[in-house]
């Protein structure tokens, strides 16, 4: 489904990494490790089209990510190590304002049980601007709630998060996974997700 | 027989290249300015209405069309490294910016030292040089966005999209300018057509055109090798350069 | 559609913003009779110029708001990837920045153009040039907000790339406001004006959204 061909990747002038290639299936889940400053964001970056390589392509369903972009983003949620959250909106607009921006439209009951899951049903009136860090990645990830695509890119969805919303949303993570989802995700913390089948890509720095 | 231009085009093969360009365009470039200047101080008539001081058209036509010209040619190298990847194209947009602010500077400068005696003031609005002065500006946006993006990649793409912007709104701002300078002035200055253009007269510009032709390529390649060095530094063929002798440098790339 | 949405409604709780750009125009405008003196004849006379660079420049400061924001949050990021033509979407994003920025500045401006006696019919044309102008001004204006986003003393730098493109805009605008001064028709330029508008209206929005994948890699 997922293929990286040869991805080699520069910032500026230092090598990140190079030759990275994988495959990735349906009910497909990967690690992404490494130190900081290995790449490990930019590689995602990389893979959801936001970065260009500097060798190499990336493969969805057959065709080329650069050239058939609409399909792939149709099928790609990304959560970045950014929340993409306006300050001066609500979490609730926010929250509908990113399921609409994927062409998924969703009705206040919906969104509000999105963030009822992820425990900051709270704050859904609140301008995200007075929450707090772990609120706002929550309000971030309940995104997730509402996703339709199949491909998920999580760079560190745990951070930030208290040890019941890990659980929460390690149990998302696995009802996904088991509905034939993939997800490609970094993180620091141990967690524990179900996938017919499990890889791991260490970079080096 | 096929020749590879692609081969041409990684900046290892092209910097033994450039270096042995450089002094076949600098000696072409000082022959034509020699042949241009001989023509245009001793060969070219006195003008009747002007005296002498007209002759300074043969530097300030020729740099005004070639600040021009090279930011036609700039804006192509750029798009064709938008479009390709190519990094040489883009390090060669780079390189020839500077050439091209110098000689829109030179134009502005020297048209003001001509309309000094032509009419009395040392600028003018005219639409000439004010076309020159706004390409000068766009010149300056673009080196300025450049210098001032630290990914040399993001660089080159930004300005190469910047100078593609630039020369779709050449003809639009030239056009308006025109249009505005007939408006607000009617007079019957125009650099242009000032002086009858003398058989000599057209052949001192067009050598020294000429000159200018070869200056700015053996320049813009003396600048493209110094930012091939800054750029690659990390690669081999740069390290094994550094290692070896200025005379051996053609082996170093001869590979 | 709904990115516009989300735009004004930002625009709409931080309405301060909004106001500052007004001010600026306002500001910068009065200032001129105070440096030339109060003369109604000299006054009208430099009117069209001096409104009309006054609008330039009030569009020109509030660039950055367009996609600054929306890129340090990561949202800018979000509409890169979202299945849909990011030329559209930044298209609703310029929408957005014109009716905050542009729109007030349109209706604001025959109040001014009084200050500086101008005659009425030379007051229409003012707001009808305005109103043809300046979407043009925040289209061109958004390519150099995307190409400077996040680089250092981007500010500036905006100025610096944006003020040469706007000049033909200027040449027209200001022109057409001075010919019904002089008692001619201003249509050739109004027309020459809306001509920019809708080249700008086509092509700014591709270049807009290729500047906007560049700087955000």
């Amino acid at each position: 489904m997922l293929i990286a061909q040869n991805l080699t990747c520069l910032r500026g002038d230092r090598l990140l990494f190079r030759k990275v290639g994988f495959e990735l299936g349906a009910g497909g889940l990967m690690y992404v490790l490494g130190e900081n400053g290995s790449g490990k964001s930019s590689l995602l970056r990389l893979l959801c089209g936001l970065l260009t390589p500097e060798d190499g392509q990336v493969f969805w369903k057959g065709k080329s990510i650069k050239h058939d972009a609409e399909n792939y983003q149709t099928d790609l949620t990304y959560i970045g190590h950014l929340n993409g959250l306006k300050d001066d909106l609500t979490s609730l607009e926010n929250l509908q304002f990113s399921a609409r921006l994927a062409a998924n439209v969703v009705d206040n009951a919906t969104a509000l049980n999105a963030l009822t899951a992820i425990g900051v049903a709270r704050c859904a009136n609140l301008p995200v601007g007075v929450l707090s860090q772990g609120q706002k990645r929550r309000v971030a990830l309940a995104r997730l709630w509402l996703s339709t695509s199949q491909l998920w890119i999580l760079d560190e969805p745990f951070a930030a998060l208290d040890t019941a919303s890990v659980v929460v949303l390690t149990t998302q993570l696995n009802q996904h996974m088991a509905k034939g989802g993939m997800t490609i995700i970094t993180t620091h913390q141990d967690v524990d997700i179900q996938a017919e089948s499990t890889q791991t890509l260490r970079l080096s720095a | 027989m096929k020749i590879n231009w692609f081969k041409y085009s990684s900046p290892q093969v092209f910097y033994p290249l450039a270096g042995k360009l450089i002094p076949w365009f600098a000696w072409l470039a000082a022959i034509f300015v020699l042949a241009g200047l001989y023509v245009s101080f001793v060969l070219a008539p006195t003008d009747f209405q002007q005296g002498e001081a007209y002759r300074i058209i043969f530097v300030h036509v020729p740099a005004a069309w070639m600040s021009m010209v090279i930011y036609i040619v700039m804006a192509a190298w750029a798009g064709l490294g938008l479009a390709l990847n190519a990094r040489l194209s883009a390090m060669m947009a780079q390189a020839l910016a500077p050439t091209g602010a110098i000689f829109t500077l030179l134009a502005l400068v020297t048209g003001s030292l001509w309309g000094k005696p032509m009419w009395g003031a040392w600028w003018v609005w005219d639409a000439r040089l004010t076309s020159e002065l706004i390409l000068l500006f766009l010149y300056l946006g673009f080196i300025a966005l450049q210098s001032s993006i630290d990914d040399p990649r993001r660089a080159d793409r930004a300005g190469a999209l910047l100078a593609l912007v630039g020369v779709v709104n050449v003809p639009i701002i030239y056009f308006s300018v025109k249009w505005w300078n007939t408006l607000h002035q009617g007079s019957s200055i125009n650099m242009g057509a000032a002086p009858k253009m003398a058989a000599t007269m057209l052949l001192g510009m067009l050598l020294m055109a000429l000159a200018f032709w070869m200056y700015t390529v053996a320049v813009a390649l003396m600048r493209v090798r110094c930012i091939m060095l800054e750029r690659e530094r990390n690669t081999d063929w740069v390290k094994e350069l550094s290692l070896k002798t200025p005379s051996s440098q053609s082996i170093a790339g001869a590979k | 559609m709904i990115v516009l949405r989300r735009d004004l409604l930002l625009a709409f709780r931080r309405r301060s913003d909004v106001a500052t750009t007004l001010f600026f125009f306002l500001i910068v405008s009065s200032l001129f009779p105070l440096g030339i003196g109060p003369e109604a004849a000299v006054l009208s006379s430099i009117a069209p110029g001096v409104l009309w660079v006054a609008a330039l420049l009030a569009g020109m400061i509030s660039l950055s708001r367009i996609f600054a924001a929306d890129f340090a949050d990561g949202s800018l990021e979000q509409m890169l990837i979202a299945p849909q033509p990011l030329a559209l979407l930044v298209l609703a994003k310029i929408s957005a920045h014109w009716i905050v920025c542009g729109l007030p500045v349109v209706l604001l401006a025959p109040l001014i153009g009084l200050q500086y006696a101008l005659p009425n019919d030379a007051l229409v044309v003012l707001v009808l040039s305005l109103l043809l102008g300046t979407p043009a001004l925040s289209l061109i204006g958004a390519i150099g907000a995307a190409l400077t986003l996040g680089v250092r003393g981007s500010g500036l730098l905006v100025a610096l790339l944006v003020l040469p493109l706007y000049i033909p805009v200027l040449i027209f605008g200001a022109g057409a406001v001075a010919a019904s001064q002089h008692g001619m028709s201003a249509q050739a330029h109004l027309s020459l004006l809306a001509a920019c508008s809708l080249l700008s209206l086509v092509l700014a929005p591709l270049a807009t959204a290729a500047a906007l994948r560049i700087s955000v890699e």
